[in-house]
This record gives structure tokens, sequence and C-alpha cells, in this order.
């Protein structure tokens, strides 16, 4: 076990030193990073302080540690518009996008996980074909346009929902199902999968053999099995859709990190975008290495595999 | 009381396509083709096509509505935006962008990843450890806010963004190549080129290449999707395709204010033309997907 912890957790830092490594050299592949650091029409004393600051007139490898150094103590620069470090911007908004994210999360599990279950007991049939068209659909649809196609209908033509902003659960409801959308496509067809791949097993034949009516063998016994998985994915996708939300959150407004990282477009204010990139990779690495880990405890045969 | 060859009711073997067989003659996705094959001729055509010069427009006719509705007109049959410019011609020459980017980025990704994937699925050892660390850490970032920090980086420009993409996509052709070149590395007719003599560049050249070029064709349709809709979303975010080219991302974008008061043509149409793209292109990449490459079908 410890053995394993530390493999795995050794390829998290690996993966980590290269995304560092990533964001470093794309930065100062294409020109002077000094000018993307400072404010655009900054005077030549700012850019020199820049370059004094990060070191950018040492060689690569300093610059690099330095680049390194900061980033581990929590220092992402400084944000032109705000003022302030982009760590704690980030921190303000985190909160919101979480919020946001639990909501969708929870809209597409309310969504695709029976929609899954359906299809699985129908393979082939009405729910099957219906379950498939749901998943084209929310692979093709993209969020901007689904979250604008809400508007239309419930802001502008029903009068129902705020049309952007926070503050209310009323203005959760359209962000979390535009973001919600394309998860609970994903959500539904693994639910399908897995449940599946659970009726096909040796101790559902037996339930069967018992003569226990099937309503009874989906609800008690696939259910519970076939949900893990989906249940493991849901997880990690908290954490993807906190950093998908960006088109949603320009869309309605909502003031979660997605909406920091538009502001940070628009500005043109540098720092923004490459802290939240950096914190959006970082949180993926970490979340990969935590669900790993739990699944070694979980499960031996994990672990024991070379 | 049921006898036991009723109560035992395994799972029927999960038929191959049932869904969306109205969209398809036979096997064949007619329609999507069809769909694709449309915005192929808009494109390809647009300066013969599109009735108004896209990118300059009439103030004096800002916002009119398209020819059916009250206020329309048929010299602008799907309306006019913000600065007076024809919706319909816009539609067409923004076709041509979402074709040239879309299957550039898709090419660009897919000759990327290839290339990483049979090199690290048949040198293997130290190269093998270093593509693939590299491809599960760029898998690990978010591909839009990557693509968007990319974008902030390079600025924004049409080719700049074909690059971006490439640069973020072809990750997921070297996994799935990789791991079909592991298992084509052990078959007979590579040990018999080896014997032969054969160099490893001539190998991976020769005859690993010609075996995973149809896992790379399925992979490249099924992502010219999720290219589009990355495009659309950049241009959208403004870090595209820059105005005053007409994106249907970016129209999309512009619509956006309209569309609180009522201008929903601004909107809906470019919104229906990337639904129909993608949803043409997964059709047909599914479709493939079946025909070309029965392993692939659970990916």
């Amino acid at each position: 076990m410890k053995q394993y912890i530390i493999r795995r957790s050794s390829y998290s830092l690996l993966s980590l030193f290269l995304l560092s490594l990533t964001i470093f050299f794309f930065v100062r592949v294409t020109g002077d990073p000094a000018t993307l650091l400072v404010e655009p029409g900054a005077s030549a004393a700012d850019i020199a302080a820049i370059h004094q600051r990060f070191g950018l007139d040492k060689p690569l490898w300093t610059q690099y540690g330095l680049f390194v150094w900061s980033l581990f103590q929590g220092d992402l620069g400084q944000s032109f518009y705000y003022q302030t470090p982009v760590f704690e911007l980030y921190l303000d908004r985190l909160p919101n996008s979480l919020l946001l994210a639990f909501v969708a999360m929870s809209l597409s599990l309310l969504i695709g996980i029976p929609a899954g279950i359906m299809a699985s007991v129908q393979v082939g049939r009405f729910w099957d074909g219906f379950g498939k068209l749901f998943t084209l659909l929310g692979q093709s649809l993209p969020s901007f346009l689904v979250g604008l196609v809400l508007i239309l209908v419930f802001s502008v033509y029903l009068g129902w929902l705020p049309s952007s902003g926070a503050g209310t659960p009323l203005h959760l409801i359209m962000p979390a199902f535009a973001l919600g959308w394309y998860f609970a496509a994903s959500h539904m067809r693994l639910t399908r999968s897995s449940m599946l791949e659970v009726l096909g097993s040796e101790y559902i034949k037996l339930a069967r053999l018992k003569g226990l009516p099937q309503s009874m063998i989906i609800a008690k016994h696939a259910f519970k099995n076939a949900l893990i998985p989906v249940l493991t994915l849901a997880g990690i996708n908290v954490v993807v859709m906190v950093n998908v939300a960006v088109v949603v959150e320009t869309v309605f407004a909502w003031p979660g990190i997605g909406r920091l990282l538009y502001e940070g477009i628009t500005f043109r204010d540098f720092p923004i975008v490459q802290g939240v990139v950096i914190m959006g990779g970082g949180m993926i690495v970490i979340v990969n290495l935590v669900i790993d880990i739990l699944y070694a405890i979980i499960d031996p045969r994990i672990r024991l595999e070379s | 009381m049921s006898t036991p060859a009723d109560v035992i009711r395994l799972p029927s073997p999960a038929p191959r396509f049932t869904a969306l067989r109205t969209f398809r003659i036979g096997d064949f996705p007619v329609i999507p083709v069809l769909i694709l094959g449309v915005i192929t001729f808009a494109a390809i055509f647009a300066n013969l096509l599109a009735p108004h010069n896209p990118e300059v427009g009439s103030l004096a006719a800002r916002f009119k509505p398209p020819f059916w509705l009250a206020g329309g007109s048929t010299e602008y049959l799907l309306g006019t935006d913000q600065l007076g410019r024809d919706v319909l011609s816009r539609l067409i020459f923004g076709a041509r962008v979402s074709m040239v980017v879309g299957f550039t980025a898709v090419m660009v990704a897919g000759v990327i990843g290839t290339v990483l994937g049979i090199m690290a699925g048949y040198i293997g050892g130290w190269v093998d450890q270093v593509i693939m660390r590299l491809t599960d850490t760029w898998l690990a970032l978010p591909a839009l806010t990557f693509a968007i920090f990319l974008a902030a980086i390079v600025g924004p420009s049409m080719w700049n963004i074909v690059i971006i993409l490439g640069a973020v996509y072809w990750t997921r052709y070297a996994r799935v190549i990789r791991g079909e070149v592991l298992s084509l590395k052990e078959r007979e007719f590579v040990r018999l080129a080896i014997v032969a003599g054969c160099s490893k560049p001539t190998i991976m050249l020769r005859h690993i290449l010609p075996n995973v070029i149809n896992s790379a064709i399925v992979l490249a349709t099924l992502m010219l999707g999720v290219v589009i809709v990355t495009e659309a979303s950049l241009s959208f975010l403004g870090v595209g395709v820059p105005p005053p080219e007409p994106a249907w991302g970016l129209m999309l974008s512009d619509g956006k204010q309209g569309l609180m008061v009522g201008y929903w043509w601004l909107t809906v149409f470019p919104g229906g033309c990337i639904v129909l793209m993608v949803l043409s292109a997964n059709l047909i990449g599914d479709w493939l997907r079946v025909k070309l490459d029965p392993q692939l079908r659970q990916l």
C-alpha cells in the first residue's frame, strides 16, 4: 500500500512538474514575457521592474526556479485590473463556482442515472434509443448555445427566470442546467454500460434464479453496484465543471472562476489567465491522485498490480 | 408458477445501431453527409453565394428581422445585425471559417498525435515514458481553459486558433494510437520485417502507420465536432477568430446583447448552424467508427 501511494504520488509530482514546465515554456516561447505581465502601455521602467522581479535577465533555469518557488508560496502574481493578488481573487470566486458545480452535478445525476437505468433495462427498445439521441445532443450542443436558448425562452419570452447575475436560488437554475447538460449525457452513458455489466454478472443470474421480480433485482441488487463508477466519475467531474464553466458563467454573468477568467481575457489581465490555468490543472492532478489512492484502499487488486 | 426458463432473462446482446435510424438509409448516414456537403459547398463558393459583403453593413439597415416577419425584406433574407450586416452572408462566410479551422486543426492534432503515438508505442522505453507522461499531463489540463491560455499568449487570429487547437487536442490521438501500436508490434508481419532487416523508421512508416490510419481517421471525424465547438467557444469569449471576420461563435457573442430585446435571429441562426454541423460530424464519426474499426466502439 505504502509503495503504491509513493509511486502514484511521484507520478502526480511529475505531472505537476510538467504542468509548470509547459506553462513556463509557453509564456516565454512567444517573446518577452514582461510584455504579457505588465499592463498594456506600461512605461519602460515598469517593464524593467518586472524583469527585476521575475529575474527575466537571469538564465532560464534560474527563472524557472523562481517561478516554481513563487507558486509554492501561493503567489500567482498581481492582477492589473483589481490590483490584488490573483490567488485571493481565485479564492474569492471559488465558492460560487463550487456552488454552481454542485447544483449542476446534482441535476446531471438526477437526469443521467434514471435515464441510464431505463436504457440498460430496455436495450434496443424505445428508452435506449431515446437515451442515445439524448447522448448525441448532449455532445453536440455547446453549452453557450444551451444557455442562450434557455435565456431566450425562460427570460425573454416567459419571463420566469432572471437572465444573469447571482444571489437567489432562481439565478442558479439556468446556468446549472446549461452546465449539467453535457455531463448528464456522459453520466447516462456510463450508467447504462455499468448497469449492463452488472446485469450480466453471476449474482444477478442467481437472483433471477431465485425468482426475484425484475424491479427488485434492478433496485436492490444491480443499482448499487452499478453506481460506483458513476459516482467516481461525478466526483472528478465536479472539479472539471469548475474549470469548464467559463462559457456558461460568461453567458449568465455568474461570478465564479470562469467569469474571472473571462474578465482576465477582456481586460487583457494576463496574470489572471495564467493563475486560473495553473490552479485548474493542479486541482485536477491532485483530485485524480486522491481518487486513485481511495480506489487502492477499497480495491486491493489495484495496489497489488505491478 | 413460471418455469425457470421464463425467469432467466439475460440481457439481450447490445444491438448495433438502434437509435437515429431515421437519419440513415440502410446504414449510411445520408442526412448528415448532405448537411456537411451543403456547408462545405457554402464554404467553397461563399464569394458567389453570399448576397452581400459579410463585413460591411449599412447602419440604416440595422436589426432588420428575417423576411417573413413584419419589417423584414427579401433583400436581407435572414435579417441584419447590430451593424446592418446581412446575417445570411455572414453565415455563409462563417461556414468557411468553421470548415477551415475545423479540418486543419483536426489534421494538425492528428499528425502530431499519430507521430508521437507511434513513436511511444514502437520505440518504447524512455521515449514512451516521456511522451505518455506529457500526454497525461496535457490531458489533465481542461482543454478550453488551456486553449484560452494559449490564445491569450499568442493573440487571436484564425491560424493561431488552428495551431492552438492542434496543440491542445493531439493527446487523444496519441493515447489511442499508442495502444494500437503496442499490440501491432507483436504481430507476425512486424517481426518478419525486423528479420528482413528493416530499420525502425521504415517499420514505423511502412508497416505500422498504414495499420493505424483507420483509427486516426475515425478519431479525426469524432474530433471534428469537438474542435468546432471549441473554436466557437473561443470566438464567443473573444479569444478566437477576431472581428470583423464572420465566425459563427463570434456572431453568437454579438447576438447575445440583442437577445434580451428579442432580436432572436442573431442567435438562433448561427447557433443552428453550429449544432447542425457538429451533429452531422458526430453521426458520420459514429458510422465510420462502426465501419472501420470495431475495436474503437467502446471509445
